[in-house]
């Protein structure tokens, strides 16, 4: 299960280098390969893959060391090195890529906190499920008594982390109950926003619910669980062969209370585990989820796999939710960037014509603003703030994306502001305007003109970073693109879909700055 | 100011940074004259039109356009600097060397702008006397057309028109002949004679000899900053 993912921005920067340069540099990298290769030695690495972002007791980066991680999968993973006769290797992947990052070859396997899901039985290997866990509702201490079930939440919004057991759980039951779900990309924040009162339950597994009690006050765990899930190991498809002798390991470990020990270090063994060994060890097989309390309840089979049902039917499932988050995306896409234009023109006009004190504190927004990234701008807007204001999300959202792109629009408009001709601004006053008649009769028009290729290229920008913003839960397209390619396992349809539905918002963009720009630059008559 | 003198330009020093452009400038100019200053490029005959028409502060003398003066100093920094601007532009129109039409805007809307932003005409009555300004100086038909669709003859007609619409009392020209053909210039002295017999008075600054012969009242020379007959 995982914890705190950041998105990956990628900045491309491509440097000239000369020739001699690339040389001496590939013969370093020749170097340090041979070296490091040496010095491995005898025994080969066994690459296993989680994200150490979350914290413990899955894997967290040691306190005392912090390029070494500690955790119950950190330990897991050593026990399966171990018996292989393998060094481990930690490889850092953020948890939502895991599965693809397996398939890919960057790891041999998976272990993290991994959900034995349908979706992954499909699509990879699996190891025999080493913990048993159930899926909790944690309440405000005060809802103890009202909110006990799911159906208790009729209208409610229910938080928990995206592309997890839980989240389908609770996708089925806004059909079933009418509650909300708030899909978080980490497993700190649904618990502070259920104290905050942003959400009225969370739905986790016991393992971070716990574990979050003991730092944060004020909610509590219902006591019956809504279902109950296990842990796995995930491998390549074509690795069945690695994936028996790991399920060896682990037998053995289930039965000289190697992995016992290994929980109870970490205080998550508990009454469950027993009877998921004696079943592992005699050969029995389990369901990946059991429904306890929830939409198809008793039912193992209720959280049919996307994977399992053929790609059209779940591209069919998933264009309804696609094109809901469209929308998001462009409604928030739309009024985000009418306020950035309108903040953007008010600091470029202070700019321009304001006093030294005042354009020392807009140069110092500006600065601020595209000196530090959006994300910690969002962070900081949603969750920074909250004590002070609690703002809703899309409102969050919203305002983050404004302020952050009135920065970039504003300097747009001063340059543009600036790059009209000085003999236009002097031929007005001699006519006698005024300076305010100047700027929005003439200097203004004329800067709109010129700033117009830049600011489509900025909205078009926008549509695009309005992605960030699901990171306070705000279920935008590329978000729920993300959700349709866990549970299909495969990014190619979602993602050209995903790819389209942008383009579908962004070339009618472009085209009608197009059509305005030939419409300023023609003839009137 | 003399009794029937228009314009009349005391002692004007004006410095930009060390250079000294003009170092006592004076001059005159009567009700009806079309005045040419002459002088060789870099001697301020522009600097001069710019300091009449108050674009630029100069640092000690006068210049007095009908009960209008403006002092030394920058104007635009005090109240009644910025209010004795205002009353000189409404008597004065200056024509650039280079047009600076409005770019955005068409031909007539250049002509319109003032009338009904400045001087609050009504769009129509504004419309009206601009396609009669621009029918008389003989581009009516470039109405419509955005000032980069003109050439430079009818772009210099259409600045002149729009610098008519506000009807000034003193109309200042640079270098008016500087982008026309033979033909041209002397369309452009017949026409600016046609507007000195209407009352109106002209101040023009070239270096157009046979302008200057041709059609002005009277040629002064501008020489080491300061003004003479």
């Amino acid at each position: 299960m995982c914890r705190i993912s950041t998105r990956p921005i990628s900045i491309l920067i491509t440097r000239p280098l000369q020739y001699h340069r690339t040389l001496w540099l590939f013969a370093l990298v020749l170097v340090v390969c041979l070296a490091a290769r040496t010095a491995a030695g005898q025994a080969p690495g066994f690459r296993w893959a989680g994200d150490s972002e979350g914290g413990a007791p899955f894997v967290e980066a040691d306190p005392s060391h912090p390029d070494q991680q500690v955790g119950f999968d950190v330990e897991v993973a050593a026990l399966l090195a171990r018996g292989l006769g393998r060094t481990p290797q930690f490889v850092q992947i953020m948890f939502a890529s895991i599965d693809q990052s397996i398939v890919r070859g960057d790891a041999d396997i998976g272990l993290s906190g991994v959900e034995d899901t349908p979706t992954r039985r499909a699509a990879l290997s699996l190891t025999i499920p080493y913990y048993r866990f159930r899926e909790v509702l944690s309440v405000r201490t005060a809802d103890l008594p009202r909110f006990r079930t799911l159906a208790d939440l009729r209208g409610r919004k229910v938080g928990t982390l995206s592309g997890t057991i839980a989240y389908e759980i609770l996708l089925r039951a806004e059909k079933e109950y009418g509650l909300a779900a708030v899909s978080y990309d980490d497993d700190v924040h649904p618990f502070s926003d259920l104290v905050l009162g942003r959400v009225d339950a969370v739905l986790l597994d016991h393992v971070l619910a716990e574990r979050r009690m003991r730092t944060l006050p004020g909610f509590a765990v219902q006591p019956g669980a809504v279902a109950i899930g296990h842990y796995v190991g995930a491998l390549a498809p074509d690795q069945a062969g690695l994936r028996d002798r790991c399920n060896d390991i682990l037998r053995g470990a289930m039965r000289d209370g190697s992995l016992e020990r290994i929980f109870r270090k970490w205080r998550v063994w508990n009454d469950d585990q027993p009877a998921l060994y004696a079943r592992m060890l005699a050969g029995e097989s389990v369901p990946p989820v059991v429904i306890l309390d929830g939409p198809g309840g008793g039912n193992a089979d209720a959280l049919e796999s996307t994977a399992t049902v053929s790609r059209w039917a779940a591209t069919r499932r998933y264009l309804p939710s696609l094109v809901r988050a469209s929308v998001v995306t462009l409604i928030l896409s739309c009024l985000s960037m009418a306020l950035a234009v309108a903040l953007g023109i008010v600091i470029a006009t202070g700019r321009v014509y304001g006093g030294r004190t005042l354009r020392l504190g807009l140069i110092a927004y500006v600065e601020l603003i595209r000196g530090t990234p959006i994300l910690l701008q969002l962070f900081v807007l949603y969750y920074g703030l909250a004590d002070a204001i609690r703002l809703p999300a899309f409102i969050a959202a919203l305002l983050g994306l404004a302020l952050n792109y009135a920065a970039y629009e504003s300097e747009i408009y001063r340059a543009a502001l600036e790059a009209v001709s000085p003999g236009q601004l002097e031929a007005a006053r001699t006519l006698g305007f005024g300076e305010r008649q100047i700027l929005t009769i003439i200097r203004g028009p004329q800067a709109l003109r010129l700033a117009l290729a830049p600011m489509t290229n900025d909205f078009i920008a926008l549509l695009k970073d309005s992605a960030l913003v699901s990171v306070l839960t705000v279920m935008e397209l590329t978000k729920q693109t993300q959700i349709f390619a866990s549970n299909l396992g495969s990014w190619v349809i979602p993602g050209a879909l995903c790819a389209a539905l942008y383009l579908m918002m962004s070339l009618p963009l472009a085209a009608l700055a197009r059509r305005l720009e030939r419409r300023w630059k023609a003839p009137t008559s | 100011m003399n009794t029937n003198a228009i314009l009349e330009l005391r002692d004007v020093h004006l410095r930009r940074g060390p250079q000294a452009v003009l170092r006592g400038a004076s001059l005159t100019v009567g009700q009806g004259e079309l005045v040419v200053i002459m002088g060789p490029s870099g001697s301020g005959k522009t600097t001069i039109l710019r300091a009449i028409a108050g674009l630029e502060p100069f640092q000690a003398g006068q210049v007095a356009v009908e009960d209008v003066s403006l002092s030394a100093g920058d104007l635009s920094a005090t109240p009644g600097g910025r209010a004795a601007l205002s009353r000189l532009r409404r008597k004065v129109g200056l024509v650039f060397q280079f047009h600076c039409l409005f770019e955005h805007l068409s031909a007539l809307d250049n002509v319109c702008l003032a009338p009904v932003h400045v001087h609050g005409v009504a769009r129509d009555a504004a419309g009206r006397r601009a396609h009669e300004l621009l029918k008389a100086l003989g581009v009516e038909h470039r109405a419509e057309a955005l000032p980069r669709e003109l050439s430079g003859g009818e772009a210099q007609r259409v600045a002149i028109a729009r610098a008519l619409a506000v009807d000034p009392k003193v109309l200042l020209m640079d270098e008016p002949t500087a982008a026309l053909d033979q033909q041209r210039r002397e369309e452009l002295g017949v026409l600016l004679r046609g507007l000195v017999g209407q009352g109106r008075t002209l101040l023009v600054v070239t270096h157009d000899e046979d302008f200057a012969a041709s059609f002005a009242t009277r040629v002064l020379r501008l020489a080491d900053g300061r003004v003479s007959a």
